[in-house]
């Protein structure tokens, strides 16, 4: 069981659920998508493009911004909201190490059944 | 979307030489690298001592879900439960699948691991340094470990 050879902490773990949960509904997903593209942008212009009412938006935006997935950063009397990749790359690396975990499992038992 | 991981791999041995290197508590072990105390049970507590050099102080422990005859075999557990200190059981697990298919070569695995994305997303984030990495790419990778269902 080579997945255990890591040192990874119990909240570690937690924060990464929290961004699979954050991630799991497709408008917060468009919403990281939109963001990832660049700069900041208001509640108002994040509407402008969908079908969804700012309280909506809004509600979507402060799960991604617990996760650490989005920021809020004051301009003026606005609110804007920018993304960090930061989180994301921190789950694509952990599931990625427990896929390769995975591989090296699977390859033992090959050898036992195949030999 | 219900975030998983995903492995297909062909064994060149019969359907039911697989199911029991899978099943076989002492022969699951020996892959797995752990001395599981006794067999299978849908619905019960399966554990023993680690046998991986360097981890042999730690417990290993998995809920057994499902036994289906050369078909199905399925766990609960934590993915890097091995801190002694904390204690997991307030977590909620991820479900390990195991589905057999006969082919014309052999057999065909296919595991899930799913389940990581059940803890609400309620904690603050910790402090994260920026990174300019590429995130196109990034979603990507993701996607590529991730299939997204439901």
């Amino acid at each position: 069981m080579s997945r255990i050879g890591s040192d990874m902490s119990a909240a570690k773990r937690r924060h990464h659920a929290a961004v699979c949960a954050a991630l799991g509904d497709e408008t917060r997903l468009s919403l990281v998508t939109t963001l990832s593209r660049g700069e900041p942008r208001s509640i108002a212009q994040l509407t402008g493009g969908s079908r969804m009412t700012r309280q909506a938006i809004t509600k979507h935006l402060r799960v991604l911004e617990s996760a650490g997935i989005v920021h809020s950063v004051r301009a003026g009397r606005e609110s804007l909201f920018e993304f960090d990749p930061q989180p994301m790359n921190e789950l694509q690396e952990y599931l990625g190490r427990v896929s390769a975990q995975w591989d090296q499992v699977l390859s033992r038992l090959k050898t036992l059944v195949e030999r | 979307m219900n975030e998983r991981i995903e492995k297909r791999i062909e064994l060149r041995a019969p359907l039911s030489r697989v199911w029991r290197a899978l099943t076989d508590h002492r022969e699951f072990g020996e892959w797995f690298g752990v001395k599981v105390e006794g067999p299978f049970v849908p619905g019960q507590l399966s554990q023993g001592q680690i046998t991986i050099r360097g981890y042999e102080h730690v417990r290993w422990q998995a809920v057994v879900q499902k036994i289906e005859p050369e078909s199905l075999f399925s766990f609960t557990w934590h993915p890097y439960g091995i801190d002694p200190k904390v204690d997991y059981s307030k977590e909620t697990p991820t479900l390990v699948e195991f589905r057999l298919q006969k082919t014309a070569g052999g057999t065909l695995l296919l595991l899930t691991e799913s389940g990581f994305d059940k803890v609400p997303a309620n904690r603050r984030a910790e402090a994260f340094r920026m990174n300019d990495g590429g995130w196109t790419q990034q979603m990507k990778n993701i996607e590529s470990h991730v299939a997204h269902r439901q």
